[in-house]
C-alpha cells in the first residue's frame, strides 16, 4: 500500500542562503526505521523535481527519530535576493509531507497503519 | 553559586510580539531575560541610520522596552542580555542609562557593553593582508563586491557576555553576538564552567538554539497536533531552566497558552539545521545527534546527554552588500477560470515588458492560491478555484527598470483579462536589495572589548 508521509511524520523547515533544510520527525519511534529506509536523498530529490535544482543531502538523528535534509539551490537565490513568496523555505516542510512511500501489508499491520 | 537558573527568551526576531518580554518578566520567576534583535541584514539598516544620525544605529525598541521593565528587573535582580546595540552599542547603552536615571535608578544599575564585532572599517586592511573573506556559500572573494559593502560584523560568542556579568552588569548590550551566546553566557557565569568543558558548553548552546526563536518551541508554528494547542492568543514564550550539571528543562510560565512538549521541542531543534554532528559557534561545536529529550511534567521537557567538541579557530562574519533593486506586483483574479485568467495576464505583462526593452536578472511569476508554496507538487489547479492572486517579482541592478515595471501592473485591470481586482495599495514599492555575505575570519583577528557603565 501507499502511505503519505503526513500520516507518519511531522516536519519543520527553514533556510540557509539558497539551501532549504527540512527536518522530518517520526510521529512514533517505531516508524523511524521506515523513514530511514524509504525517504532517501534520491527520493526527496525526485519529489522536489522542478523546485530543488541542486543536490539533496540527508543526515540521520536516531536520538530524535528525525532525518534532516538539505535541499541545495532551492530558494531562488535565497535571503533578500529571492523573489519567492516562500524565500525562507518555511513551507518545504509540508511539501515533503505530501510524499508517498510504499509499504507492504504485513509491515503496515505491524505498525498499526 | 546557584544550582539552577531560569533564562527567559523575550523575542524570536526583531519585530516579534512587543509585549512578550514584559510578560516574561511579570509572569513568574526568572533570573535572566535574553533578547535577540539582529536578523542577518539588520546591520545594514542600522549602518544607514547611523550615517544619517551618529546617535542612531541600534534597536530603539529595546530602549522603550527597558523603560517599561527595568524597575522590575532591578527590584528582582533579573539580568537582561540583548544584542540590541547593532552598530552603535555605546549609543544604545547611553540611551538605556538615560532611561534608568529618569526612572530614579541612578546608582543602582551597571550596564555592560560588548564591542569589537564591527569590522567595517577594517575590511580593506584584511583584504590587503590576504584575508579574503570569501563567501561561504559561493566561494567568491569579497573584493568582487568591495565597493558595495554596507556593514561587516564578526559574530562574538558567550565569553564577553560572561565577562560583563562577572563585572556585575545588570544589563548587557552587545552588537553582533550569536543568539546562542546570549543564553550560554549566563550559564557559564553562574556555574563557572571551564572554557574547555565542551559538553557543558554544547548543552548551553543547544538550550540557546531551542529558545532563540521565541514561541516557535512552545506551540507557535507547531505542526504536531496543531489544532489542539491551547490559547495561542496568550502564548507563553520559552524558559530554559538550566542546572549546573548542564542538563536543562524547557518550559514556560504557568497560566500561559501554547504547549511545550517533546514534539514541539524536536521541531525547533531541526529548524535551520545543517550537519547535525557539527553545529558550529564561537564557543564550541555541538553535536545534535547526542541530544536526549524526556517529558518532565506539564509543559516541561528535560534535555540531557549532550556532547560537544572544541571550538574552531574561526569566527563567522556577516557582511551585507547592496545588490540592486526589486519589486513585486500583485493582482487578484476571480472565478470562473481564475487561474487561466491570471496566466493570461502574466503573458500580456511579459510581452509589454519585452516591448519596453526591460531586462531583469530575475523575473518570477507565482499564482497564490494555486501553487505559490508547493509549486508543481500542488498539481494542476482546479478551474473552480474561487480566486487566484497573480504575483510577479523582478530584480535587477537598475532602479529605473524596476520603477518602470511598477507602472505596468495597474493598467492590466482595464487592459487585460476580466474579473480582476486587488489593487487598492497603489503601485508596488521599489525595494533596495541588501544581500547577505557570510564569511570566516581567524579568531586571532577579533578582540572583544567589555566596558561597564555605572548609571
Amino acid at each position: 500500500m501507499k502511505i503519505q508521509l503526513r500520516r507518519l511524520a511531522h516536519a519543520r523547515s527553514g533556510d540557509k542562503g539558497d539551501t532549504a533544510n527540512v527536518g522530518l520527525i517520526a510521529l512514533r519511534d517505531e516508524v523511524y526505521p521506515l523513514l530511514v529506509r524509504e525517504v532517501t536523498s534520491a527520493r526527496v530529490k525526485e519529489h522536489f523535481q522542478g523546485i530543488c535544482k541542486g543536490e539533496v543531502e540527508r543526515f540521520e538523528l536516531p536520538n530524535l527519530g528525525a532525518l534532516n535534509f538539505l535541499l541545495h539551490e532551492s530558494l531562488g537565490g535565497g535571503g533578500t535576493l529571492s523573489l519567492m513568496t516562500d524565500a525562507q523555505g518555511k513551507t518545504f516542510s509540508t511539501a515533503l509531507l505530501r510524499m508517498e512511500i510504499e509499504i507492504n501489508d504485513a509491515e503496515a499491520k505491524e505498525l498499526g497503519l | 553559586m546557584k544550582q539552577r537558573i531560569r533564562i527567559a527568551a523575550g523575542q524570536g526576531f526583531w519585530g516579534d510580539l512587543p509585549d512578550a518580554p514584559v510578560r516574561q518578566v511579570e509572569g513568574g520567576p526568572i533570573d535572566y531575560l535574553m533578547l535577540d534583535y539582529l536578523a542577518e541584514v539588520t546591520m545594514s539598516i542600522m549602518q544607514k541610520q547611523k550615517a544619517r544620525d551618529p546617535k542612531a544605529g541600534y534597536a530603539r525598541d529595546f530602549v522603550s522596552l527597558m523603560k517599561e521593565i527595568l524597575p522590575a528587573c532591578v527590584a528582582r535582580d533579573i539580568k537582561v542580555i540583548a544584542n540590541a546595540g547593532g552598530v552603535n552599542v555605546p549609543g544604545c547603552a547611553a540611551a538605556v542609562a538615560e532611561v534608568a536615571r529618569a526612572l530614579g535608578l541612578g546608582g543602582k544599575v551597571k550596564i555592560g557593553i560588548v564591542t569589537g564585532d564591527d569590522i567595517l572599517d577594517r575590511v580593506d586592511d584584511f583584504l590587503a593582508r590576504g584575508i579574503e573573506l570569501r563567501n561561504m556559500d559561493t566561494g567568491e572573494p569579497l573584493s568582487s563586491v568591495r565597493d558595495r559593502i554596507q556593514s561587516a560584523n564578526a559574530y562574538l560568542g558567550a565569553a564577553p557576555i560572561v565577562e560583563a556579568l562577572n563585572k556585575g552588569a545588570q544589563v548587557v548590550i552587545t552588537g553582533r553576538a550569536t543568539d546562542t551566546g546570549l543564553t550560554l553566557g549566563p550559564m557559564i557565569h553562574e556555574f563557572s564552567w571551564a572554557a574547555d568543558d565542551w559538553d557543558k558548553l554544547a548543552a548551553g548552546t543547544i538550550a540557546g538554539h531551542i529558545i532563540e526563536c521565541g514561541a516557535q518551541c512552545s506551540g507557535g508554528n507547531c505542526q504536531h497536533e496543531w489544532q489542539s494547542i491551547p490559547d495561542l492568543a496568550n502564548v507563553g514564550f520559552p524558559i530554559a531552566e538550566a542546572s549546573a550539571d548542564a542538563t536543562f528543562v524547557i518550559t514556560k510560565h504557568e497560566g500561559t497558552g501554547g504547549r511545550v512538549s517533546v514534539p514541539s521541542v524536536k521541531e525547533q531543534l531541526v529548524y535551520e539545521m545543517g550537519d547535525p554532528h557539527e553545529y558550529i559557534t564561537p564557543d564550541c561545536v555541538a553535536d545534535f545527534t547526542t541530544i536526549q529529550l524526556a517529558p518532565d511534567g506539564a509543559d516541561r521537557v528535560k534535555v540531557f546527554g549532550i556532547k560537544g567538541r572544541p571550538a574552531t579557530d574561526s569566527l563567522k562574519v556577516s557582511i551585507s552588500d547592496s545588490a540592486g533593486y526589486k519589486a513585486v506586483g500583485t493582482l487578484v483574479y476571480s472565478w470562473p477560470d481564475a487561474y487561466a485568467k491570471a496566466k493570461a495576464a502574466d503573458q500580456i505583462l511579459r510581452a509589454r515588458l519585452d516591448r519596453l526593452g526591460l531586462r531583469f536578472d530575475q523575473i518570477l511569476t507565482e499564482y497564490v492560491g494555486a501553487n505559490a508554496t508547493h509549486g508543481p507538487l500542488a498539481g494542476e489547479p482546479s478551474p473552480d478555484l474561487a480566486e487566484v492572486q497573480l504575483r510577479v517579482g523582478v530584480r535587477v541592478n537598475d532602479r529605473a527598470a524596476i520603477e518602470r515595471f511598477t507602472k505596468e501592473i495597474a493598467p492590466l485591470i482595464l487592459t487585460g483579462p476580466p474579473g480582476v481586482t486587488g489593487f487598492a495599495g497603489g503601485r508596488p514599492k521599489v525595494e533596495e536589495v541588501v544581500a547577505y555575505w557570510p564569511a570566516l575570519i581567524p579568531k586571532s583577528e577579533i578582540t572583544a572589548a567589555v566596558e561597564i557603565i555605572e548609571v
